[in-house]
């Protein structure tokens, strides 16, 4: 409770100086994956492999959750007997990966990168185009340390 | 109330500070404008909302309702008046499996047509200033007079080249198989078409419940048909119809002769049957559902090669061959869509050639798994990917709100000083949307718009804060359900009529920044009261207004 609070204060006391957009990576096709490129912009901020580890986790937990296997047809097959009714009932395997990616964000973000000043915006919230990384301005954050 | 342009304004602004100042708990005990807004409501494309967000279609309805009356009525018929006689005499299966099948095409019917398709969200002004940045610093600083070059990022996918290219309405570089519908006016992913019959698009997340609505519609109709035919001949065998025949020229039993005919018998049978009249009818609507279904089906574009050959020759062939042939080109659907899934296309991509070895020697699809059963598996029972829009959110005071112009601004404005500057902009631009399309335009080249054409950022002006406007436009592509599955087929079949639609909308999509866009519309454009600058005037220091600004000076000069 005590961090979500803190996240929220950063949020809105804080200056934001500048947003930035980590863009989709398309070249194994049309599944969710983030380019895994370091930003110039964070260089002084969070460690190139700290991020890296954390676009890779990422779109792991997103390949999870659009995977094609037997667990997958199962469900399908149940959802087109029952006239996709099931899904009052229960959610869907993409839906609870997707809490699962929430979870996984909220605890980096406290973790490694609101001490450094920045602020991962969960995927979906933008559509699943961009990882938004939000920059907050030095001054505000020195407590952090 | 009407104040025309400037009520909806108001009313936005309302909304605006309403939202940042009140607090939760004073909403309670107000009207209902007060209460917290849902997303939906100010979402950005063409769509109607209903059930507070749940359900989401397009805007032209119409088709859908009749859609849903002709399976209706032609079902209700066939159980009021043929299955008794069927199942006393047959079996009482028979009404069973037709409800279970009927229940079963209304289910996939209202999946296909209130799901969300898979809509992509519109980028946001930060997201939208950022790829801007971006691509300025890859294609060189642009002087004011220098057209930017068209915006297009190739990526290589299992080997393919592909190209991605950039959207001017929603701002955002398209994903692989993603396509601009011009009459939702939104991006979709894996955009198949624009099905009016639907109500909606059919995209990554109900193309499923698309295919097997026509699936089942397959079955139901050749299940009503064949029991129909069944229900007339073995009926006709009691009283006589088949020695009737043979007095009379043999005709299949559904032509107007043997309707004709059928009234004939009628007074025979009376006596020993309460349906007598019932056949005819029953027969005609069928009739009338397969016909009206053949007429559909040539519309989408199946039989574009067939549409031809029967213009030639005329309707007036033989009723049974229309009825036979209307049976199967829902049948024929249902084939082609089956062949799509199994070679992991969409019909856009199909009607494109975009993956036919004819482009290319070595084109092939990049995104079929290679095999037959893994693609339909995966089309059909793979993950349903969760809505992109949240639509049912509520609007929360730093939500970052898609930008409705694109006056390519960085900023980190806040949402309402972003909304009350782009409501003037906004009205200027709707004023001049309105004298645009006031203004008749000679269309003399094809303008794809049916299938993810031009991206159109004006639009999305008179999307966001000035929804209740769109009515007000000209609003000629809406009009337009029959463009919708396949935009030049219509163009092909009726070119003068599509034509007249085709200039219509584009001078409502030149009035925002496409730089190359407007000046590549092979249009001309009468002299208009058009005076273009003059609106633009505040816009006119961003130097994609100026390029349109430059584009609409040459289309009203010629």
């Amino acid at each position: 409770m005590a961090e979500t609070h803190s996240l929220q204060d950063l949020r809105h006391q804080a200056a934001i100086a500048s947003k930035v957009y980590v863009q989709r990576d398309y070249n194994s096709g049309t599944i969710c994956k983030f380019q895994t490129k370091f930003p110039s912009e964070l260089e002084s901020r969070v460690d190139r492999q700290q991020f890296e580890e954390t676009m890779q986790t990422l779109n792991n937990l997103y390949a999870e959750a659009e995977k094609i296997g037997g667990k997958s047809y199962l469900e399908g097959c149940l959802a087109c007997m029952t006239a996709y009714t099931v899904f009052l009932c229960m959610e869907t395997h993409y839906e609870k990966v997707l809490k699962k990616i929430a979870k996984f964000i909220k605890e980096q973000n406290e973790k490694i990168y609101a001490p450094q000043g920045l602020l991962l915006t969960d995927p979906i919230e933008r559509g699943l185009r961009v990882v938004e990384i939000i920059i907050f301005e030095d001054r505000s954050i020195s407590s952090g340390r | 109330m009407h104040l025309g342009l400037t009520e909806p304004v108001r009313e936005c602004q309302y909304n605006q500070i309403c939202t940042r100042n009140s607090s939760p708990m004073e909403n309670v005990g107000h009207t209902k404008k007060r209460s917290p807004q849902r997303k939906w409501q100010i979402f950005p494309g063409r769509n109607r909302f209903y059930c507070n967000g749940r359900l989401m279609m397009a805007r032209q309805t119409g088709v859908f309702y009749l859609t849903l009356v002709l399976i209706i009525v032609t079902s209700g018929l066939f159980f009021t008046f043929d299955c008794p006689f069927l199942a006393s005499n047959l079996t009482p299966a028979i009404p069973v499996v037709g409800g279970m099948l009927l229940i079963f095409v209304l289910g996939m019917l209202f999946r296909a047509g209130f799901t969300d398709p898979g809509v992509l969200p519109r980028a946001t002004p930060d997201e939208a200033a950022f790829l801007e940045r971006q691509m300025d610093a890859t294609n060189g600083s642009s002087g004011p007079g220098y057209r930017p070059p068209p915006r297009i990022k190739e990526v290589v996918i299992n080997g393919q080249t592909v190209k991605l290219k950039y959207c001017f309405t929603c701002k955002i570089f398209r994903p692989p198989r993603t396509s601009h519908c011009s009459l939702c006016d939104n991006c979709v992913e894996r955009f198949d078409h624009h099905c009016p019959w639907v109500g909606n698009c059919v995209g990554k997340r109900n193309y499923r419940f698309f295919y097997l609505f026509i699936l089942s519609l397959s079955f139901l109709t050749v299940f009503i048909f064949a029991f129909v035919i069944t229900h007339v001949i073995l009926r006709s065998n009691r009283t006589g119809f088949l020695s009737a025949l043979k007095d009379s020229p043999a005709r299949y039993p559904f032509t107007k002769g043997n309707c004709q005919m059928l009234s004939h018998i009628t007074p025979r049978s009376q006596a020993g049957s309460k349906h007598s009249e019932v056949p005819i009818s029953v027969d005609a609507c069928v009739c009338a559902l397969v016909s009206v279904w053949f007429v559909a089906m040539r519309a989408c574009g199946f039989y574009r090669r067939w549409s031809a050959f029967l213009d030639g020759v005329g309707l007036t062939v033989l009723e049974v061959v229309v009825c036979f042939f209307s049976v199967w080109s829902i049948v024929g659907l249902s084939g082609f869509h089956t062949y799509l899934i199994s070679s992991n296309q969409t019909t856009n991509e199909d009607i494109k050639g975009s993956w036919s070895t004819k482009r290319a020697k070595d084109n092939y699809n990049p995104y079929s798994h290679g095999n037959v059963l893994t693609n339909c598996c995966a089309a059909l029972c793979g993950p349903l990917p969760p809505s992109l829009i949240d639509r049912r959110g509520l609007i929360q005071p730093d939500t970052p709100q898609p930008a409705p112009l694109s006056n390519g601004s960085s900023g980190y404005t806040t949402q309402l000083h972003t909304h009350m500057c782009d409501q003037e902009q906004c009205i200027q631009s709707t004023k001049f949307v309105l004298q645009a399309a006031t203004t008749p335009l000679l269309h003399s080249g094809p303008v794809v718009i049916g299938r993810g054409g031009p991206p159109l950022s004006g639009k999305s002006s008179l999307g966001v804060t000035c929804s209740s406007l769109a009515p007000n436009q000209p609003s000629l592509p809406s009009s337009m359900p029959g463009l919708s599955c396949a935009g030049d087929m219509l163009a092909l079949r009726d070119p003068e009529t599509h034509c007249h639609h085709h200039h219509f909308v584009s001078p409502e999509e030149t009035p925002s920044p496409p730089g190359p866009m407007p000046l590549t519309l092979p249009c001309t454009a009468h002299a208009g009261h058009l005076n273009p600058a003059q609106l633009y005037d505040p816009a006119s220091q961003d130097s994609l207004h100026e390029d349109s600004v430059r584009g609409l000076v040459k289309l009203s000069s010629v």
